[in-house]
C-alpha cells in the first residue's frame, strides 16, 4: 500500500475550538522520520493542545492528522495511539510514585498485554536487558530499586523519558522537559534528547531558549494556534513577529 | 512451598495466613472437643461471633483490593455482600422443604402468605447447591461487571463513582424491601433448617462453617498477595496513582479496573454467603448504605493498601463494637464516626500501614548506617517511606 505522505507526522489545516475560543487555528506541521523539532511560543499558543490532538486526547474540529504516512490519528483514542508508537511526556513529571524506578520502566514496556498475561507473566530475559539499557541511557542505573517518589524533580523527568523509551515509540512528544531543572540537569537533558533523537522522531516543547539553542534543531514558533515562523533558531529568533509576541525586545 | 513463594507474598503475611488457618482448626477443637473447664474451651457464642467477624474481614479484604490498591472507593460494597447472602438464603429456603409453617414442599412460607401459586422463575434451580454456589459469585459479579463497564468506560472516578456506588446499594435496599420482588420483603429470608443436609443449629455444622470462613479468608489473603505482586497488581497501583500516564503508555485503565472490581464483588458475595448461614437471617437491612460505609472504616483503620490491614481493622472495629454496644449502645455511631475522623487525621495509613512505615524506616536507617561504614553510594536517601496511599 502506498503511503499518503512520507512524513512521520503530518498535520494539515487542523483547527479546534473550546467554547468558541480557537485553541488551534488551521495549524499545519510536518515532521520527517528521524527529525527532532523544538516548538516554542507564548502561553496559550496551543502547544499542549497540539499534543492533545496528536495523542488522541482531543479531537480536532477540522483538518487531518496523519502518523507514519497513512494512519489517521483522529480516529483513535489515547491507548491505541500509544500502542501505535507515540509516546508523550507531560509537563509535570508523571511517574508511578509508589513503584521502584525499575518497575516504572517495566510497566512501560507492556502496554499491549492482556490482563491474564499481566497476571501470569514473568519478567523475560529480553525485558531485563532492555531495562538495563534504558536505565543506562537515562543514567538512573544506580537508583533502580529506589521508589520513584524519592527521586529529585530532574530525576523524575528523566525517568519519565525512560518510560517513553521503554514504550519503544517511533515518535516522542516531550512537553517542557527542563522546567524546574538546575543548569547542570538542563545540559544533561539536552544531551539525553540528542541521543534519543538519533533513533527516534522527537517533538520538544520548551520555553528555555538556551536549552533550545543547545538542541540545535529546526524550530517552530506557534502563536494563537498557528505557525508563526519555522526554521533554524537564528532565523526564527530574528523574525520581527516572533520577537513581538514571544521573545520580547 | 519454597522460600520464593514466601518472599513473594511477604513473610509477615505468610505467618498471618498460617495463624488464620490454625484458627480454622483450633477454634472448632476448643468448641467441640475441649471440656468447658479447659483453658482452650471456646463457647458457642464465641464461635458464632468470631465466625461473623471472619466474614466481615473477607468483605473488608475485598473492598481493600479495589480501594487500597485500585483507588476505587466503593461505598456500596455491602450490596455485593448482601447479594451473595441472598443467594445463599434462597438455597437455604429451598432446603426447608415442607418443614415450613405452611408445609408447602415447593414454596417458601412468605410466598404462600402472599398467595403465590408457583415458584417465580428466578427461584428455579436454587434447590441445587452447585447452582446456588455458582450464583453466589455470578450474581454480584454480573452486577459489578455491568455497573463497572458503564462507569469506567465513561471515565467516572473519584467521589462521583463513590456516590453512584452508594446510590446502587440504596436502590437495592428499596427494591428488596418490596414484597413483590419475591425475596421476602421487609422480613427477608430466615428460619433456615439445613445446609447440604446438615442441621444449621448443630454445634458441628456451626464449627464447620467457622472453619470454612477461616479457610476462605486465608485464601482471599493469598489471592490478594498474589495479585498485588504480579505485573497486573503493579499496573493496578499505577492506575490508582497516575491513570492518564497508564493510558498514554497504551494501557486501558478501564479494563484494569473492571477486572479487579468484578473480582472484588465476587469475593464480597462469597463473604455474604458464608455470613448468612452463621447469622441465620438475611434481610434488606444488609443493603443499608451505612453498612457499606462501616466496611470502609474497617479497611481505613486497619490500613488500606496493605494485605493484612483490612483483617485487623475488621476484627478491631467489630470487636470494639460488640464490647461497646454492650456498655453504651446508643453512643456506638458517635464512636465509629470519631474513629474515622481520628484515623484520617492521625493514622492515614491505618494501623498496619503505620507499623510497616516504622519498620521500613528502621531498616533503612540500619541500611544507611551500613552504607556509611562502606562509603560509596551516597545518592540513596536515608529514609524510605511506605507505599503512598
Amino acid at each position: 500500500m502506498k503511503k499518503l505522505t512520507s512524513s512521520m507526522l503530518y498535520l494539515d489545516d487542523v483547527s479546534v475550538a473550546f467554547d468558541g475560543f480557537k485553541a488551534i487555528n488551521s495549524l499545519s506541521l510536518v515532521l520527517e522520520p528521524g527529525e527532532m523539532r523544538a516548538i516554542i511560543g507564548p502561553n496559550g499558543a496551543g502547544k499542549t493542545t497540539m499534543m492533545d490532538i496528536i495523542t488522541g486526547k482531543t479531537r480536532p474540529d477540522r483538518g487531518s492528522v496523519y502518523f507514519d504516512g497513512d494512519v489517521d490519528l483522529t480516529r483513535f483514542d489515547e491507548s491505541a495511539i500509544a500502542t501505535m508508537g507515540i509516546g508523550r511526556k507531560f509537563q509535570k513529571p508523571t511517574v508511578f510514585e509508589s513503584h521502584s524506578v525499575e518497575d516504572n520502566i517495566l510497566l512501560s514496556m507492556s502496554g499491549d498485554q492482556t490482563i491474564s498475561s499481566l497476571l501470569f507473566g514473568r519478567k523475560s530475559i529480553g525485558e531485563k536487558q532492555r531495562i538495563d539499557e534504558i536505565l543506562a541511557t537515562i543514567r538512573l542505573d544506580g537508583l533502580r530499586h529506589e521508589q520513584a517518589e524519592n527521586l529529585s524533580h530532574g530525576q523524575k523527568q528523566w525517568l519519565e523519558i525512560g518510560m517513553l523509551l521503554a514504550q519503544n515509540p517511533k515518535l516522542l512528544l516531550i512537553d517542557e522537559p527542563v522546567a524546574g531543572m538546575t543548569d547542570a540537569e538542563t545540559v544533561e537533558t539536552a544531551r539525553l534528547l540528542r541521543e534519543i533523537a538519533k533513533t527516534h522522531a522527537v517533538i520538544v516543547v520548551e520555553h528555555d531558549m538556551d536549552f533550545v539553542r543547545d538542541l540545535d534543531v529546526k524550530v517552530t514558533c506557534l502563536h494563537e494556534g498557528s505557525v508563526l515562523a519555522e526554521g533554524p533558531l537564528e532565523h526564527v529568533s530574528a523574525n520581527e513577529e516572533v520577537i513581538d509576541v514571544y521573545l520580547g525586545r | 512451598m519454597n522460600t520464593g513463594f514466601i518472599r513473594t507474598i511477604g513473610r509477615v503475611n505468610f505467618i498471618a495466613i498460617l495463624i488464620i488457618l490454625a484458627l480454622a482448626v483450633a477454634v472448632p477443637y476448643g468448641n467441640l472437643v475441649a471440656p468447658p473447664t479447659s483453658l482452650v474451651y471456646v463457647p458457642d457464642y464465641m464461635v458464632a461471633l468470631l465466625g461473623k467477624f471472619l466474614t466481615y474481614a473477607m468483605l473488608a479484604v475485598s473492598l481493600n483490593l479495589v480501594w487500597g490498591y485500585g483507588g476505587i472507593l466503593s461505598l456500596g460494597h455491602g450490596a455485593f455482600f448482601a447479594l451473595g447472602g441472598y443467594v445463599m438464603g434462597m438455597y437455604l429456603m429451598r432446603q426447608i422443604g415442607d418443614r415450613g409453617v405452611y408445609s408447602n414442599p415447593i414454596l417458601p412460607d412468605f410466598m404462600v402468605f402472599l398467595n403465590w401459586k408457583e415458584l417465580p422463575w428466578f427461584w428455579w434451580g436454587f434447590d441445587q447447591f452447585w447452582f446456588a454456589a455458582l450464583m453466589i459469585v455470578l450474581v454480584p459479579g454480573l452486577l459489578a461487571f455491568v455497573f463497572g463497564w458503564f462507569a469506567f468506560r465513561s471515565r467516572v472516578s473519584g467521589v462521583y463513582l463513590s456516590i453512584i456506588t452508594q446510590a446502587m446499594t440504596y436502590a437495592l435496599l428499596l427494591a428488596f424491601f418490596r414484597n413483590d420482588m419475591g425475596f421476602g420483603g421487609n422480613n427477608g429470608l430466615t428460619d433456615f433448617k439445613d445446609i447440604l443436609g446438615f442441621n444449621l443449629q448443630s454445634q458441628e455444622t456451626r464449627a464447620t462453617l467457622f472453619a470454612l470462613s477461616a479457610v476462605f479468608l486465608a485464601g482471599f489473603l493469598l489471592l490478594v498477595a498474589w495479585i498485588t505482586t504480579s505485573r497486573y497488581g503493579k499496573l493496578l497501583v499505577a492506575t490508582r496513582d497516575a491513570e492518564s500516564r497508564t493510558r498514554f503508555l497504551g494501557y486501558r485503565p478501564e479494563r484494569v479496573k473492571l477486572f479487579v472490581w468484578t473480582l472484588s464483588a465476587m469475593m464480597a458475595g462469597i463473604a455474604g454467603a458464608l455470613y448468612v448461614p452463621q447469622i441465620g437471617i438475611i434481610n434488606p437491612g444488609e443493603f443499608a448504605p451505612a453498612n457499606s460505609i462501616e466496611v470502609v472504616i474497617w479497611a481505613a483503620v486497619g490500613g488500606r493498601g496493605t494485605i493484612l490491614g483490612p483483617v485487623v481493622g475488621a476484627f478491631l472495629v467489630n470487636g470494639g463494637k460488640s464490647w461497646f454496644t454492650g456498655l453504651f449502645p446508643e453512643f456506638w455511631l458517635f464512636v465509629l464516626g470519631a474513629l474515622f475522623v481520628l484515623t484520617t487525621l492521625y493514622l492515614p495509613k491505618g494501623i498496619i500501614g503505620t507499623v510497616k512505615g516504622f519498620w521500613q524506616a528502621r531498616n533503612a536507617r540500619k541500611q544507611s548506617q551500613k552504607d556509611a561504614d562502606v562509603p560509596k553510594d551516597t545518592s540513596r536517601p536515608a529514609t524510605v517511606e511506605a507505599p503512598a496511599e
